[in-house]
């Protein structure tokens, strides 16, 4: 009895810890930038939640914000530097185009970045106010705290979603994919989970 | 002196920079990909160096990242629903290219003297804002990445202050979608002019702080002086404008210039740098600023009162309470929201003096409610093109205060 | 105000390089000869009435139902006589290239790159005639009007998706 509840209080602490130690990797691209800025910015201080200096490289980082729209061209990057990011790492969605394409529905823009790589937290808002942004990083701690970080993370498949399996689980290589770099990911190791 | 350096060469076994330059030692030019995700560029763009030690020999900068296709959704949306797209062009001044976009509209309806004074003047206010707003983000950011954060926090704090204000306006702190064609969407608050000259007051007060901070700092003017010249006759040849053309001695401002809404009432001054180098696109910004708020005082000074929006049922909505109650109003609501507003069919090339410069919209209209081409010339796209040539025989750390100084803005520079 | 280009291009070609010249809400435009794009151009630039150094756009448009399909729109301005003028050269479908003016005004680099991208218009004589605002793996040239505003053409691949090629 004392070792399970010893060990259940360490790995609470230790989730504690990381909820509010987030190093975060702004993958910064269109406007909802300007709102990640005043979101650090002294007036809606995002240091009061332990997020404070964004870590400029992913494989420091714990927390990967997507702030903005996500275009074809850039998708590859992104599932690169979602691939460099080491466990446990969460993903937050801010702003409607890293949610679902906000209005922006045409050939270049990625209808969600949760098509390229798995989603934590969903901000909607275009730009969210910095008191949303807040109140998404209050979500996601309460996520982790709750342990149902990243890796217990419950598909839309799993849901039953129409949604592709390529966000998780690469699908196997093909002929076409040669130009495609990222299906050659470090997850093809031949696990199915 | 020869002893003392032997010595140290012996004992620490250091060498001398003089030591490395030498034709026997091996180099190769290394090709460098300073990538989309980057932490300080601006915005997503991908630079592909070639670089030898640390000095650049061939720059290839290719933007794209954040294409999102503004010409084609506004082949499909109404005249008025193109306004959010313009707020996402330039998205830190987007006020600007509201004005840009609602002038090129009305000068193909051929109404631009029918809209209301106090309109015009609400347009110049605002716009004026949002210029404060880009150049205390770019040059902001910019200190930042030279490593003064201090300056970035000071101007941060000083922009959320117009955000308020402009939240107060529109509605909205950063995409406000305010102006409408024929005027803007609603009057200007009640004490909004005591508050934004009192605002005023403290913005100068932060620039002065910045300034100290700045002006003289022997590590920023270090890394600023005399890096990325660009001459006079280069700036013209390859398009610049705005204060990255205005840095090289190029005066052209499109308010002197060519001035629309009432500029031309309004007293000053537009600087010109002299050397064309990063410092002298700093200091033309921070210049800007001020001559921005003189404008804005000014105007607010002498706003006249009366209608914010024209009168007329086929391009303006018509009030709400007679949409309520009358039916022809109603009739002339739906026809606008569902048709958008009759253009007759024309081109025109209108220009205004955005962010970045000559903010140029070419609307192309076919005689419907949808514009059959409507493109933005983008004020930085020029700006950038210039840095394939510029960058070559920088250091890489100059790149950080070059593009920062260009301000590279994805939303516009790609659409 | 600035019909003296108009007047002065009408006077030094005379040989049917001008086909059109017209004015519209204050903008003066003229339409070019195709052959004769890059000679226009050059003349603008040098003339000491005219005196357009300052290139500030160049685009297309499609027209879509009108033979020559796609027009070039080139926007020059005089830093020292201030005033504007447009330029049209019709360019048909099949045989879509046009002279650059990238040795006339070097800022039309990438607005020449970006017409070439978003509207299949070569460019002869360009030095670096590529892909700007789309990726190089992009079939077609999505701002053409039969280009269908969804068609996407993922680079990380997602099967199953409303709009994608597969």
């Amino acid at each position: 009895m004392g070792l399970e509840i010893y060990t259940s209080k360490v790995y609470e602490a230790v989730k504690w810890a990381q909820k509010f130690s987030l190093f975060q990797y702004p993958f910064v691209t269109a406007c909802c930038g300007m709102e990640f800025m005043s979101a650090a910015a002294p007036k809606y201080d995002l240091a009061r939640f332990g997020a404070e200096f964004p870590r400029f490289s992913p494989r420091q980082a714990d927390l990967l914000v997507i702030v903005g729209t996500i275009t074809e061209r850039q998708a590859p990057a992104l599932r690169r530097i979602y691939e460099q990011m080491m466990e446990p790492k969460w993903v937050m969605a801010f702003g409607v185009c890293a949610s679902t394409g906000g209005f922006y529905q045409n050939y270049s823009t990625v209808p969600g970045c949760d098509q390229i790589i798995p989603v934590d937290v969903y901000i909607p808002g275009c730009p969210p106010r910095p008191e949303q942004v807040l109140d998404g990083l209050y979500l996601l701690q309460q996520r982790i705290q709750a342990g149902e970080g990243h890796n217990q993370i419950i598909l839309k498949t799993e849901k039953g979603y129409d949604v592709p399996l390529a966000a998780i689980r690469p699908l196997p290589a093909r002929a076409s994919d040669a130009h495609d770099p990222s299906t050659k990911s470090l997850l093809d190791s031949g696990k199915t989970t | 002196m020869e002893t003392s350096l032997t010595s140290r060469r012996l004992v620490l076994g250091v060498q001398e920079p003089e030591d490395l330059d030498g034709p026997d030692l091996p180099t190769e030019p290394m090709p460098l990909n300073m990538g989309p995700a980057h932490p300080a560029m601006h915005g997503t763009v991908r630079m592909v160096l070639d670089v030898e030690g640390e000095k650049i020999t061939n720059a290839d900068i290719q933007v794209g990242y954040l294409h999102r296709c503004f010409e084609k959704e506004s082949e499909y949306a109404t005249y008025t629903q193109i306004f959010p797209y313009t707020d996402r062009l330039n998205y830190v001044s987007p006020m600007l290219n509201n004005v840009g976009y609602a002038m090129a509209v009305e000068k193909l309806l051929g109404i631009c003297e029918k809209v209301p004074e106090r309109a015009q003047y609400i347009r110049v206010i605002v716009g004026e804002m949002s210029r404060i707003t880009d150049h205390m983000t770019c040059l902001g950011a910019g200190a930042m990445e030279l490593g003064a954060f201090t300056v970035f926090l000071y101007m941060l704090k000083a922009r959320e202050w117009l955000y308020e204000l402009l939240e107060e306006v529109s509605g909205a702190r950063l995409t406000h979608s305010y102006l409408r064609i024929g005027g803007v969407s609603a009057d200007l608050p009640d004490g909004f002019a005591g508050k934004l000259l009192a605002r005023i007051a403290e913005i100068r007060e932060v620039l002065k702080d910045v300034s100290k901070l700045l002006d003289t700092n022997r590590i920023f003017r270090d890394r600023m002086d005399g890096i990325a010249i660009i001459t006079k006759s280069e700036a013209i040849a390859w398009g610049l404008t705005g204060p990255m053309g205005r840095s090289t001695g190029f005066e052209y401002d499109v308010r002197k210039d060519h001035p629309y809404l009432v500029y031309d009432r309004f007293d000053f001054d537009v600087p010109v740098g002299s050397v064309g180098d990063n410092f002298d696109r700093y200091m033309v910004r921070v210049e800007e600023m001020h001559q921005s708020m003189r404008i804005i005082e000014q105007a607010l000074a002498t706003i006249p009162d009366g209608p914010v929006i024209m009168n007329d049922p086929r391009i303006a909505l018509p009030p709400k309470a007679e949409t309520y109650n009358s039916i022809e109003a109603m009739i002339a609501h739906f026809k606008l929201i569902m048709d958008g507003i009759h253009v007759p069919p024309g081109e025109i090339y209108s220009f205004t003096e955005g962010g970045n410069g000559e903010l140029g919209f070419y609307i192309v209209s076919d005689g419907t409610g949808r514009p059959w081409k409507c493109r933005v010339r983008p004020p930085c796209f020029a700006n950038i093109s210039i840095l394939n040539h510029i960058l070559k025989g920088l250091f890489i750390a100059d790149i950080v205060p070059t593009f920062g100084m260009a301000n590279m803005i994805g939303g516009e520079c790609d659409r | 105000m600035a019909k003296i280009i108009l007047e002065r291009l009408a006077a030094a070609f005379t040989g049917g390089e001008i086909e059109q010249i017209g004015t519209q809400h204050g903008n003066e435009w003229a339409r070019v000869r195709r052959a004769d794009w890059k000679r226009v151009a050059q003349f603008l630039r040098d003339d000491p009435t005219t005196k357009m150094d300052f290139a500030s756009d160049l685009t297309a448009v499609d027209r879509l139902t009108r033979e020559p399909r796609f027009d070039v729109v080139l926007h020059l301005y005089s830093t020292v006589k201030k005033h504007r003028v447009r330029l049209y050269a019709g360019v048909p479908e099949g045989d879509c290239t046009l002279d650059t003016v990238v040795d006339v005004w070097p800022g039309m680099n990438w607005f020449e790159r970006e017409a070439y991208d978003l509207y299949g218009v070569r460019f002869t004589g360009h030095p670096d005639l590529r892909r700007i605002l789309m990726y190089t793996e992009f079939v077609g040239h999505p701002l053409r009007k039969d280009y269908p505003k969804e068609k996407r053409q993922p680079l990380v691949r997602r099967s199953g998706l409303p709009g994608t090629l597969e």
